[in-house]
Order: C-alpha cells, then structure tokens, then sequence
C-alpha cells in the first residue's frame, strides 16, 4: 500500500467527515469532537488511494456566495416550476439543449450538472465522452442561445473561479 | 395549532403519494415507474418527519436517514440495471 | 408549545409551504405528458418540498428541547446532493430504452 505524504492527505475530507459525525451524533460534547477527530483523520488515512489527487484550491468566500446565490436560485425555480406545471400544459415548450462545456475538471462538471438539475425547468441528461458538451432537457425553453447564456453566465463562470482558477 | 397544521400536511403528503403511486401503476414504461418509486420513497421520508413531529419524539430521524440512503441507492441500482443490464461491472 | 408562538408560525409556515411543493412534484409527475418532462416535478418540486419540511422539523425541536438539533440537515443535504444523479441516471435509462417523447420537443436526445 503507498503511504500518504502528509498526515491530512485530504483536509477538506477530514473537515466533512468530522462536521457530519457531529451532526450525526446530535451534540457537540469533547468526546463526540475526539471520536470525529479520529475518524477524521484514520478515513482518508486509509482510504487516500481511492481518492482522486485534489490539488485544487477551494475558495471558501466565493463558494458561500455561489451556494446562497443557488439556494435562491432553487426557491425561485420552484416558484416557476409550480406555475409551469399547474398551468395548461399545451403552453410548455420541452427542449433537448446540447451545452458546450468550458470547465475541464471531472468534479467542477459534475457540480455544474447538479446545479443545472436542481435550477429552473432543466435537467442534465448526459455528458459527451470527450467531456466536451453536456445534454440538457428543458421544461419550458424559449429560447437555446439564451438558455446557454443564462448558464454559463450565471453558474459555470462563478464555479470556474471557485475551482479551477488554482489548478496548476 | 401547530397540531392541526401538521394533520393538514399528512393529508398533503397523503395525497401526493396517491397521486404518485396512480403513476407507479399506469407507467408506461420501466423508468416512469422507477421515478414513482423514487418520489414516493421521498415522500415517504416527510411523512416519517411529519410523524415525528406529530408524536413529538425525534426517534424518527433515523429511519427517515435510513430510507433516504436505501432509497438512493436502490434507484441508481435499477436505472445502472435498465442501462447496462447489470448492476456492477 | 409554550410561549414562542412565532416559532409555531414559522415552523406551520415551512410545512405548509414544504408538503405543498411536493404535492405540486406528484401533480407533475401525474399529470406531464411525457417521462422527459415529469422527470422535472420530482427532482426539483420534491426534493424542495421534503427538504423545507425537514428544516421545519429541526426548528421545531431546537426550540423545543431548548438546545440546537441540527441533525435533520443531514437529510436535507442528501436529498439535495443525490436527486440530481438518480435524475441523471433515469434520464439516461430513458435515453437508452429510448422512450417516447413529445412531438414537439425541440432537438436531439443522443443514442446511448
């Protein structure tokens, strides 16, 4: 087994875990924050050969901003939505939208796709094998050009500069 | 009040799972059915909470982490099945 | 309940609003006409619905027993985290059983 180089070979792992323990333990006692501390740290330990190498930075500033920008996002979608569903549905517009990805990371793209699928009216269906063009399905889509806009200005540039910006 | 207002969500919820499991018996197709499943066992877990709060006992968080995991991964399982034709390569 | 009644209105407020949305995900799911489009009731409608519900919940006990009870987040950060790949994998299930879809749908799905 190839040891790790470092005693944290995966901070921000180390960070979830203890963080989740403690939620899930329900209180925040010092034996409750040991036993997450170990866990912490004896998971990655074990398990780093399985993890992808993260040398990305996070930035955390701009990641709180982008998640409460979402959660609004989400809350209004769903407003929009709602209206779209319970309207008449002969007034829907359904859409198959190839996106054109920029982000070059497995894991920026796989949030992307996430995001799309909670955000308004559109789910990502599939993404192509060079990891070049994402496949979305809109609910209700006026217009393509527009809908890809929206998106690359809204989530794919803010999440660039939160992940990819510090890849060596 | 808050007693009342929890009876009233238990109707919603209620319904909305009867809503969703006429979907799980019409189809038409394996993945309409599958998606049923999924929302249903979503719904499932309010109902849970719902229950808890209504007892007013926070037992139920555990049964309702429990269905939200097997609930998961028991639909990524059937869908990987639908699209593969087995579930681990 | 006590004397914190604008914890009674808040907590009734995020059921009401909660269980409402997924009732408005069932609709969708019953009512759309094709598995495209009510592939978009439950991901979103639903998840938000049981995940405000959730959050309604874990307010009412940290009032409740006075100390903060913060676990039902967990669920709602699963729910959140994993209805977009189950979506993902059902649409793609479609794709591949390539079902039906409505006449109108602008553009391509692609083979699998």
């Amino acid at each position: 087994m190839r040891r790790p180089d470092r005693w944290f070979p995966h901070p921000w792992l180390t960070v979830t875990l203890v963080i989740g323990w403690l939620l899930l333990m329900n209180s925040l006692s010092f034996g409750n924050l040991l036993m997450g501390l170990v866990l912490g740290s004896v998971i990655p330990w074990l398990t780093h050969v399985f993890w992808p190498a993260s040398r990305y930075r996070l930035r955390v500033g701009k990641l709180v901003l982008f998640v409460a920008r979402v959660v609004t996002d989400i809350v209004l979608a769903n407003l929009q939505v709602a209206r779209l569903i319970l309207g008449p549905r002969r007034d829907l517009r359904p859409a198959f939208v190839n996106y054109p990805l920029t982000l070059e990371t497995d894991f920026s793209i796989s949030v992307l796709a996430s995001t799309i699928s909670l955000t308004p009216g559109t789910v990502s269906a599939d993404i192509s094998a060079d990891r070049k063009w994402l496949l979305i399905h809109g609910l209700d889509v006026g217009d393509e050009v527009a809908l890809i806009e929206q998106i690359r200005l809204r989530y794919e540039e803010p999440i660039r500069e939160i992940f990819e910006c510090s890849t060596p | 009040m808050l007693d009342t207002v929890v009876l009233i969500c238990l109707g919603i919820i209620s319904l909305a799972m009867v809503l969703t499991f006429v979907r799980l018996v019409r189809g038409p197709d394996l993945p309409d059915r599958i998606l049923a499943l999924d929302t249903l066992y979503i719904n499932a877990i309010a109902l849970i909470m719902l229950l808890g709060l209504y007892l007013d006992s926070n037992l139920f968080f555990e049964a309702a982490l429990l269905i939200a995991v097997m609930g998961f991964v028991s639909t990524v399982a059937i869908a990987k099945h639908l699209l593969r034709g087995n579930i681990i390569e | 309940m006590g004397e914190a009644s604008w914890m009674e209105w808040l907590v009734a407020a995020l059921l009401l609003t909660g269980s409402l949305f997924a009732l408005v995900g069932a609709i969708g799911l019953c009512k759309l006409p094709d598995f495209f489009m009510r592939l978009h009731g439950p991901t979103k409608a639903t998840t938000l619905g049981v995940g405000s519900l959730v959050v309604g919940s874990m307010v009412y006990f940290s009032v409740q027993s006075g100390a903060p009870s913060l676990h039902e987040l967990l669920i709602t950060f699963f729910l959140f985290i994993t209805a977009p790949v189950s979506a993902n994998m059902l649409a793609k299930a479609a794709m591949h059983e390539k079902l039906r879809r409505e006449a109108r749908t602008r553009g391509e799905p692609w083979d699998q």
